[in-house]
């Protein structure tokens, strides 16, 4: 196998591969007013670099990723606001040149491992499927690039793989397969949607592993969305915290975990398992939900659930404190103002 | 202030249109295939893990095997020619027409002397014939509308669906029978084309629905995520997966056309040459007869009832098996 070149460096001296600017993703629904699932988040990606967008469920994350990928529903939603990749602003580009982009230069993969793969071919089908379509092989070409590539993520006896269905493998098999879809025309610049959240815990940390090994063997440029904070520690060079459809706070991974600044980052590590725990200790998630958000032009939408609210917090949206390496939105920072 | 409504009227309110009907029982179909519970395994796989130990489905499906065998062995087993005519000796015009169960023709013979038992025996493969090509080209104009309607979507789907709702509307053997009315000259092969076209819209709304549920599903979305063309997306991403509903009513609708195709050729629209002998045929010859010799109707129409039972039984547990409501 060829030995793959690293192609990592130091992260602010490169231009970013990925520069998301002020995206918004409304929907419209009928009879209801409009829904800004993603208000307004910037964020980039250099090359090579791991990057995390963590929120709990429903803050945006899985419509960002969709909207950077074209892969939103035509109908019943604007996207505004930009991503450039590699010099080309993806939002603007025709749907057939995205097409062409898609699974060449940017690949994803889903939370589902199961319901993702198609059940009716083979696994070796749907591999070859997309090294047929971006990179002009033939089928009998393609198959032992396909085995070679199976063998790659870690799937036991690939020749053999490669003729079975995808409900012959178990989870965390398919979530392979899926990454070698994935990574079958050396994308480079992977974005994986919770791609451990419906595994059992033991195979999560292989397959956080796996993603890990990769990037850094192909210098993959990796967007690694979670609602785990836990899932980011070990990944990411940079973590973004996602909160009602947009950015309440960055930092490096090492600053972020030792000195979190927003309450909301501050819940959210508060509710990480943590094995030197005391028994029976319970977990202390933020308390509240998303239900009880207001609206960002007017407020915080984290004040009705935050434990550090200040009177200004329910009368006018907290402005970006920071640069685009590290900050935070919070007018009553955990440790005081900068 | 308020009238009473009148009770009549009031029911007609509530009770949805024909049409109505049809659509709705039509996209629960659809729906029940695209709820997958098992994913992963294929629908059909799914199905039959459920069915194999069902009684209903076994006896529909042992009736439908026995049919189908006989239809194909019909002419080496049948014991006379089907034109042949060993009774007419027997054949009294002015006082026994029909001749009965004799030794050698259990069944006796009809008015022309011809034994029954073969012409039933041998009449199966008209049936069996007429059911398979009409369900069969039903399906294939059902399959084609309803993949460019679920592929293309827009204005073309909203045509397309159009068309196939108004022609839901009509009740179905009254648009069979009109079709088969306007052929010159009614033949086997306008019974077939005038039972496809009822079956063409059924078919149609249903792979489309079955493909909308598909252009949503994980599995698609993971292909576009891959950048896999829109032609591989529709013919090996989403049709192969919106196929299970489509056999089940395929089933259901092979009994549909053995029954109509005989109502159609009991009315004369059917094949009018008697060296090929069909059930629903037989049954209109013996009209002139009924009151002196019922059996001469009662063993092409029971045939006909116990053909349509077996492909019912086994396509309402094909359905039961899947849709998740009616699942146990
Ligand atoms: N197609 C859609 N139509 C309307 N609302 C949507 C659609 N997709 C997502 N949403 C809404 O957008 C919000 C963000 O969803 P999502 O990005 O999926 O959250 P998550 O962070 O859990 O991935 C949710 O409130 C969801 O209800
Ligand atoms: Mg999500």
């Amino acid at each position: 196998m060829t030995q793959h070149q690293t192609i990592r460096s130091s992260p602010r001296s490169t231009e970013p591969l990925l520069s998301v600017r002020d995206l918004r993703v409304t929907f419209q629904r009928r009879d209801e007013r409009a829904f800004k699932a993603v208000d307004g988040v910037s964020f980039d990606v250099r090359p090579g670099q791991t990057v995390g967008l963590v929120g709990e469920s429903g803050c945006g994350k899985s419509v960002t990723s969709l909207a950077i990928m074209g892969l939103l529903p035509k109908r019943g939603n604007t996207v505004e606001g930009e991503a450039v990749f590699d010099g080309d602003d993806l939002l603007s580009l025709s749907p057939s040149q995205m097409r062409d982009r898609r699974g060449a230069d940017i690949a994803m993969i889903f939370q589902d491992p199961l319901s993702s793969l198609n059940p009716v071919i083979t696994i070796g089908r749907q591999v070859t499927e997309v090294m047929e379509r971006h990179q002009g092989l033939s089928r009998k070409e393609a198959t032992p690039k396909a085995a070679e590539l199976l063998d790659r993520v870690g799937i036991p006896d690939p020749k053999a793989r490669l003729a079975n269905y995808p409900h012959q493998l178990s989870g965390g098999m398919r979530q392979r397969a899926l990454i070698a879809m994935a990574l079958a025309c050396s994308p480079r610049l992977l974005i994986a949607d919770e791609p451990t959240t419906a595994l059992d815990v033991t195979i999560q940390a292989q397959i956080l592993a796996l993603l890990k090994e990769l990037v850094v063997d192909t210098g993959t440029a990796l967007v690694m969305i979670t609602h785990d904070l836990g899932v980011v520690a070990g990944l990411c060079d940079e973590v973004n915290v996602l909160y009602g459809g947009k950015i309440v706070e960055r930092g490096g991974r090492h600053g972020l975990f030792r000195q979190p600044r927003h309450p909301y980052t501050v819940g959210l590590l508060d509710s990480i398992p943590r094995l030197d725990a005391p028994r029976g200790e319970k977990l202390n998630p933020v308390p509240g939900s998303v239900a009880d958000n207001l609206p960002w032009d007017s407020a915080c939408a984290f004040a009705p659930r935050c434990s550090h609210r200040v009177d200004v917090c329910t009368r006018e949206m907290p402005r970006w404190d920071g640069d685009d390496v590290v900050g935070f939105r919070c007018f009553n920072p955990v440790g005081g103002p900068r | 202030m308020s009238d009473p409504i009148d009770p009549a009227v009031a029911e007609d309110v509530r009770r949805p249109s024909y049409g109505q009907r049809r659509r709705d029982r039509i996209d629960a179909l659809a729906q029940a295939g695209a709820v997958d519970d098992t994913p992963g395994v294929s629908l059909i796989r799914g199905a039959w893990l459920r069915l194999r130990r069902n009684p209903v489905f076994l006896t529909g499906a042992a009736i439908t095997v026995c049919f189908v065998v006989l239809a194909i062995i019909a002419p080496w087993i049948a014991p006379w020619d089907v034109t042949a005519r060993p009774l007419l000796d027997e054949v009294r015009p002015q006082t026994n027409p029909v001749p009965g169960p004799q030794p050698g023709h259990p069944l006796g013979g009809d008015d022309r002397g011809r034994d029954l038992l073969s012409r039933l025996i041998v009449g199966s493969r008209q049936t069996l014939i007429v059911g398979v090509f009409a369900t069969l080209f039903g399906l294939i104009g059902g399959v084609i509308l309803g993949t460019i309607a679920g592929a293309i979507g827009g204005a073309v789907d909203s045509l397309v669906m159009r068309i196939v709702d108004v022609m839901l509307s009509i009740p179905s053997l009254l648009l069979a029978f009109t079709v088969a009315s306007l052929a010159r000259s009614p033949s086997q092969w306008t019974l077939i084309v005038s039972i496809a076209i009822i079956q063409i819209p059924i078919f149609a709304r249903l792979l489309r629905g079955s493909m909308l549920a598909q252009r949503s599903s994980d599995h698609v979305l993971a292909a576009r995520s891959l950048g896999v063309k829109k032609r591989a997306i529709v013919f090996r991403h989403m049709l192969p997966n919106s196929i299970g509903p489509v056999i089940v009513q395929a089933t259901l609708s092979l009994a549909v056309a053995i029954i109509d195709a005989a109502a159609l050729s009991f009315l004369g629209l059917g094949n009018p040459d008697q060296r090929q002998p069909e059930w629903g045929q037989m049954l209109g010859l013996a009209q002139r007869y009924i009151s002196e010799a019922p059996h001469l109707a009662f063993y092409p129409a029971g045939c006909i009832i116990v053909v349509a039972l077996g492909f019912t039984l086994m396509g309402e547990s094909l359905r039961e098996a899947l849709d998740p409501k009616t699942r146990r």
